[in-house]
């Protein structure tokens, strides 16, 4: 791991009309780190990764990628640094098939003026390709996405996101509407993206999942940074006390007891 | 993530092909079997080169209408404009043609017309952001009628030059026919515009763009897809292929009529989803589209040429829409339980 962080946040505040969602956050994630976000709802973890991937601008603070400050119009300006997110309803069109999922919006074949002549062919074996490498595997990539399981349909979501050299792969609660059988499958899909070099920073509220593969943990509270910590250096219990806006009270708790 | 069961057996094809062959395809057995019904009943008249001239010619314009209906439904949106435009493209090139301009500027005029209705649909729905196509095309529809009047003073035009009738008028009898019957240039139109139209859905990118509005909007937009720009091309063409229609009807009628067109929208919707397109967006094929409007069309040939009264043939093409959309919540449902 390098020391320098691969994309970086500072002083990002973030305006909703009257609403403040985020207030100079700061923010910063290295090559290959798997990074938890959490947070309460209502804390800002959700804009922040809207602004890391472009969805939304920042309305003040800046965005540093690689040591260069960068500014993103749309999600497309952060895919092109390798910038991508799984979203919390997988955000895959139901009605189209694997691999017309994982290369949407970029499609493989021949520019033709504004339009591209689809290689579907192309696109077919690419996306087998690809699923291979992640070992996700499906019956067809011809399946439409709709017949797939949870799991499955997060985990082309994530193939999606790795399709183009993702450097950069956020998600957003990956495991919140999976079968817990699956919850598994996913959480080692994040691991093996990590061994393909790829920073993953991953929103959940699940304490399972962030001790399950994550380096290292921010919390974020009211929109504001409250928190963070080297995943070896912490506790459950510490890290639910950040989500619920404590520091140091939590050692006490029952449910420290169990464990 | 192996975890689906394993393809059940049936009928030596596996299950999901024969299953997407009936969803792509089904549609078409019904044309066969209505036609075979048809040629059994009355084959003195249905099976004429007459009477299947006829039918192509008098659906070309609802044809063309039901592709351009179809590209805007992929999109879960709708189009009522598309009468009015029809009318307004058909008016406008008659008045032209009557006051002598060049023939081959009066052919632009009907497309020109429904591109740029079209394009003020789309940039209204996006731009405006009104809640639903339905209140913009709603109020297109008015506009155009209103200018189809205007322009026009409520009267018909007849009386149009002679190449600015060829498409919707022409048909070729290669000698075998006897005329008045064969191959219609509107089919030939009809023909171009599906292949172009199929072509550019299926194998462009701006085409899988539009069904993946219609199957998940937000997913299309996370994706890079500009949604809007996409939805203002899908309401341009549906535009251009009123446009076009008109162009046909002007010229198999010999004129432009105001009156042209009331109501042919919701005919056009009708054949759209008769055709096994969805209404909740995302799902279809040209060749349903085009079996759609063949339905419609043999189902009205057939009661006419039996007889049955314009009352009941309207009730009963009432029952086939319902019965279609039926079929589309079937199916719908059938994929939810998967």
């Amino acid at each position: 791991m390098s020391a320098a962080p691969l994309l970086e946040a500072r002083g990002i505040s973030k305006y909703f009309g009257a609403i403040t969602a985020l207030r100079d956050v700061n923010f910063h994630v290295m090559p290959g780190e798997v990074l938890g976000v959490v947070g309460d709802n209502g804390a800002g973890k959700s804009t922040l990764m809207k602004i890391l991937s472009g969805l939304f601008t920042p309305s003040e603070g800046e965005l540093i990628f690689n040591g260069a400050p960068v500014k993103f119009g749309s999600p497309k300006d952060a895919q092109k640094l390798g910038i991508e997110m799984v979203y919390q309803d997988f955000a895959l069109a139901g009605n189209m098939p694997i691999y017309e999922n994982i290369y949407l919006g970029r499609e493989p074949g021949t520019k033709f003026g504004p339009l591209t002549i689809v290689d579907h062919k192309r696109a077919r074996q690419m996306a087998s390709d690809h699923l291979d490498r992640l070992h996700i595997h499906v019956k067809s990539v011809e399946q439409n996405t709709e017949d797939l399981s949870g799991g499955q349909r997060q985990a082309v979501a994530i193939a999606r996101a790795t399709a183009f050299d993702g450097k950069i792969v956020i998600m957003d609660e990956p495991t919140a509407a999976l079968a817990i059988k699956e919850v598994g499958k996913v959480l080692d899909l994040v691991r093996s993206l990590k061994d393909h070099g790829v920073a993953v920073i991953i929103i959940s509220h699940r304490m399972d999942d962030i001790f399950y593969c994550c380096d290292r943990v921010m919390a974020l509270y009211q929109g504001t940074n409250f928190a963070e910590a080297e995943l070896n250096r912490t506790s459950r219990n510490e890290v639910i006390g950040w989500i619920m806006g404590t520091k140091g009270h939590t050692s006490g708790l029952a449910h420290d007891n169990m464990h | 993530m192996s975890d689906t069961p394993a393809a059940k057996p049936g009928f030596g094809i596996s299950r999901p092909v024969l299953s997407k062959f009936l969803e792509g395809y089904g549609i078409i057995l019904v044309v066969v079997v209505m036609m075979l019904v048809l040629a059994l009943i009355k084959p003195e008249v249905f099976l004429t080169a007459q009477n299947l001239t006829n039918i192509l010619k008098q659906n070309a314009t609802l044809a063309l209408l039901a592709l351009g209906m179809y590209v805007v439904i992929v999109t879960a949106g709708i189009d009522l404009s598309v009468g009015s435009v029809m009318a307004l493209g058909m008016v406008a090139l008659a008045i032209a043609s009557k006051a002598g301009v060049p023939w081959p500027l009066v052919l632009l005029i009907g497309p020109a017309i429904g591109l740029a209705v079209g394009w003020v649909n789309g940039v209204g729905l996006t731009v405006l952001k009104l809640p639903h196509p339905f209140i913009m095309t709603l109020g297109t529809l008015n506009v155009a009628r209103g200018l189809t009047y205007l322009i026009s003073n409520g009267a018909p035009i007849s009386g149009l030059q002679p190449e600015v009738r060829y498409l919707g008028q022409a048909y070729y009898d290669f000698g075998i026919f006897p005329p008045p019957a064969g191959l219609p240039a509107s089919l030939i139109v009809v023909a171009v515009s599906a292949v172009v139209l199929w072509f550019f859905l299926e194998k462009t990118n701006m085409g899988r763009h539009i069904f993946a509005i219609g199957g998940n909007p937000q997913a299309a937009r996370v994706s890079g897809i500009n949604v809007d720009r996409t939805l203002v091309v899908v309401y341009m063409i549906s535009g251009f292929f009123a446009g076009l229609s008109g162009l046909l009807l002007a010229g198999r009628t010999d004129s432009g009529f105001p009156n042209a067109g009331l109501g042919i929208e919701l005919d056009a919707i009708a054949a759209v989803i008769i055709g096994g397109a969805s209404f909740f967006g995302g799902r279809g094929t040209v060749i349903g589209v085009l079996a759609g409007v063949l339905i419609m069309g043999i189902l009205r040939n057939g009661l006419n040429i039996n007889n049955v009264s314009a009352f009941w043939q309207q009730i009963l093409i009432g029952l086939v829409i319902i019965f279609a959309v039926y079929i589309d919540v079937l199916r719908r449902r059938a994929a939810v339980r998967r």
